[in-house]
C-alpha cells in the first residue's frame, strides 16, 4: 500500500519527551500491538506501535521523530499500516497483567481499552524514570488496577516493574503482556520464567525495520529466523528463551550489536 | 532432484537475493520451508547502512524497493554462512558485491572460509551507485569482474543480471566468456512512485527496483533469450509466485527459479511451488525439469 496521506489533528504533550499524535486517518482494523510506518517525508519512515486507532505516542528519539516533533497541527505524514501481529485479545472474565515501561505504553493502552470491552479485568504495572515521564496512567486506571513505580520514587514505588511484579502471584493471570524497554522485558521474562509464566506472556519487541512487510529480513532474530515486523512486533515469551532477546540486535547495516 | 553448476539441489526452487538473507538463521528458515537452496543478502567489502526509508512499497502490480545494499560487510558476514551451512540442508549460495574487480575478490575470498556452494555475482543492483546495474550495463566490466572472481575461488560463479540494457544477452555472453558457470536473470526493474499528495517520491532513494508479478513476462523474455544465446545454465527470476509461472520461466529456459517478493505471501511458498513442479512433471510423463527446460523453444 501507498502511504495514507494523514494529517495531524491534535498533539497532546504527555511528558517533557513523549507526544502523542492524532491523525485524520482511523486505523479501524488495528488490533492492538500492530504497527504503522509514519513516513515523514524528506527525512525517513519509522514503525510506531499504534496507541490509538488514529494515533501514535512517540518519544523523540531520532531524525523522524524530531522532525515530528517540530510539526504542528495541520501539518501531516504518510502511514502505511495496520502491519504485523497484535497482542492476543482476551476472552470475557480473563485477567490480564499489563507491563509498561516508559513510552512502551503505547501498544499497551488500546489493549487495555479493548480488553475492558470484552469484559476482562486488567491490572497494570507502569513503570517511568521519574513521575513526570509517567504516560497514560489515567487510562490504565480507568481499565483497572495500576501499580505505579518510578526509578527515583518520585511516583508510586521506587525501583522498576521488576520490583512491584517480584511481589505479584502471576498465576492468577491468564496472560500477561509487556513492552517498554529491551532489557526491562527481557528482566521481565526472566522473572516471569521462574515463576513459570514465561509460557502465558507476550512482549512487544523492537528491531531495526527495513521493508516492514516481512520480505528483506533486516529484522530477523535468531535463533528461529522470526520476522519481528511480520511475525510479531508481539511474541510470545517461550519464542524469546534462549534467543538473541536481551543481548543483542542487528543495526542498520546488520551487524549484531549489544542490547 | 535438479543438478546445476556441479551443485545439486533437492527441488528447483531457490530463495532469490536480498529476500529473507541477512541472517543464517532466517537462511536455515527459508531452507525448512521448502527452498531448494537459499542466496544470502548481497555481501560487500564494507559495512553500509543502506538507502533511507521508505525502502519498500508494494503497489497494485508489484513491489517497488530500494533497500541499498545494507549489508555488515564480508568480515562480519562469514559467521552467517557458517551457521546457514550448518542448520540448512540445502546449497547456500553467496551473493557478491563490489565496485570493481578488486573489491569483488576482496569480498570472494574474505568469504571462502565459510565455504558457500557457489557465488552470486550482483552486477544488477539499480540503485546503488558506484555498484550493481552501473557495473552490470557494462560488458568489458562483466566479463572482467567474473573472470577476476573465477581465477579466485574454487566454488562455480554466477551472474546475476540486469534487465535494465539495450541487449540482455551481451550481457550474458560477456558473463559467460569471463567463465561463468551460470547466469541468474532478472534483477529488478527501475521504477519509481510519487506521493501525490506532497509530491514527494514515495521511496527514500526516490527511485529503486520494480518486482513481483508485474516483472513477470520481462524475465520470461530474457531468460527465452539468454537461453538461446547461451551455453551455460539460465536461472530465472522475476515474478515467480505460483507453481504455474516456474513452469512457465523453466519452458523459457530456466534450469531452476529464484523466488524473491512471493515470500510476502508466506514462506511455505517455495514448498508448494516445487510441489506444485513435481505433480505437473509427474502428469505430464515428464522424467524431470531438464525436460521441459528450454520447450518452447523447441515446439515452434
Amino acid at each position: 500500500m501507498r502511504p495514507i496521506n494523514s494529517k495531524i489533528t491534535k498533539i497532546v504533550e504527555e511528558t517533557p519527551s513523549i507526544r502523542t499524535f492524532r491523525f485524520d486517518t482511523s486505523l479501524d482494523d488495528a488490533q492492538p500491538g500492530q504497527f504503522v510506518m509514519v513516513w515523514v517525508r524528506g527525512v525517513d519512515e519509522v514503525p510506531m506501535g499504534c496507541s490509538f486507532k488514529n494515533g501514535i505516542t512517540v518519544q523523540k528519539v531520532g531524525d523522524a521523530t524530531s522532525r515530528l516533533f517540530e510539526m504542528k497541527e495541520g501539518d501531516s505524514v504518510g502511514l502505511r499500516g495496520p502491519f504485523g501481529k497484535g497482542f492476543t485479545l482476551p476472552a470475557k472474565d480473563e485477567n490480564i497483567l499489563i507491563i509498561a515501561g516508559g513510552v512502551g505504553v503505547a501498544p499497551l493502552g488500546p489493549l487495555a481499552d479493548e480488553a475492558i470491552s470484552l469484559g476482562a479485568k486488567i491490572t497494570t504495572i507502569l513503570g517511568a524514570r521519574t513521575a513526570s515521564e509517567l504516560v497514560f496512567e489515567k487510562r490504565f486506571s480507568e481499565a483497572g488496577e495500576v501499580h505505579l513505580t518510578t526509578d527515583d520514587g518520585s511516583a508510586g514505588t521506587c525501583g522498576f516493574v521488576t520490583t512491584v511484579l517480584a511481589d505479584v502471584d502471576v498465576s492468577v493471570y491468564d496472560r500477561i503482556c509487556v513492552c517498554g524497554p529491551e532489557i526491562m522485558m527481557f528482566n521481565v521474562l526472566k522473572m516471569l520464567e521462574e515463576k513459570g509464566a514465561h509460557e502465558r506472556a507476550e512482549f512487544s519487541l523492537h528491531r531495526y525495520f527495513k521493508c516492514a512487510i516481512g520480505v528483506c529480513g533486516a529484522c530477523c532474530m535468531d535463533h528461529e529466523g522470526l520476522r519481528v515486523c511480520k511475525d510479531g512486533p508481539v511474541l510470545n515469551g517461550s519464542l524469546l528463551l534462549d534467543s538473541e532477546f536481551g543481548n543483542y540486535k542487528r543495526s542498520s547495516s546488520s551487524q549484531r550489536v549489544k542490547v | 532432484m535438479v543438478k546445476i553448476t556441479g551443485i545439486e539441489f533437492r527441488n528447483p526452487t531457490i530463495l532469490a537475493s536480498g529476500i529473507m538473507g541477512t541472517t543464517g538463521a532466517s537462511l536455515v528458515r527459508m531452507a525448512n520451508s521448502g527452498a531448494g537452496a537459499v542466496v544470502t543478502k548481497s555481501i560487500g567489502p564494507e559495512p553500509k547502512i543502506g538507502h533511507p526509508n521508505p525502502s519498500m512499497v508494494k503497489l497494485d502490480c508489484g513491489f517497488l524497493n530500494a533497500m541499498g545494499l545494507p549489508n555488515p560487510s564480508y568480515a562480519d558476514f562469514d559467521n552467517e554462512i557458517k551457521i546457514a551451512k550448518e542448520g540448512a540442508d540445502v546449497p547456500v549460495i553467496a551473493s557478491i558485491f563490489g565496485g570493481n574487480a578488486e573489491e569483488f575478490v576482496r569480498v570472494a575470498e574474505g568469504l571462502a572460509d565459510s565455504k558457500p556452494d557457489a557465488f552470486e555475482l550482483n552486477v544488477s543492483c539499480p540503485h546503488a551507485e558506484g555498484y550493481g546495474a552501473t557495473i552490470g550495463t557494462d560488458s568489458c566490466m562483466v566479463e572482467a569482474i567474473t573472470a577476476a572472481v573465477c581465477d579466485a575461488v574454487d566454488a562455480p560463479v554466477w551472474v546475476k543480471l540486469t534487465p535494465n540494457v539495450t541487449d540482455i544477452k551481451s550481457i550474458g555472453k560477456a558473463a559467460e566468456n569471463g567463465g561463468a558457470a551460470a547466469v541468474v536473470a532478472i534483477n529488478t526493474l527501475r521504477g519509481m512512485a510519487i506521493d501525490i499528495n506532497s509530491g514527494y517520491p514515495i521511496l527514500g532513494n526516490r527511485f529503486g527496483g520494480l518486482s513481483g508479478t508485474a516483472v513477470k513476462p520481462v524475465a520470461i523474455k530474457c531468460v527465452y533469450d539468454l537461453y538461446e544465446a547461451l551455453d551455460i545454465p539460465v536461472i530465472g527470476v522475476g515474478g515467480v509466485s505460483s507453481w504455474e509461472d516456474a513452469v512457465e520461466m523453466i519452458m523459457a529456459g530456466a534450469s531452476a527459479v529464484q523466488v524473491g517478493s512471493a515470500v510476502h505471501e508466506g514462506v511455505e511458498v517455495f514448498a508448494d511451488i516445487a510441489t506444485g513442479i513435481e505433480q505437473f512433471l509427474q502428469d505430464n510423463g515428464y522424467p524431470g525439469v531438464e525436460d521441459i527446460t528450454g520447450l518452447a523453444h523447441e515446439v515452434i
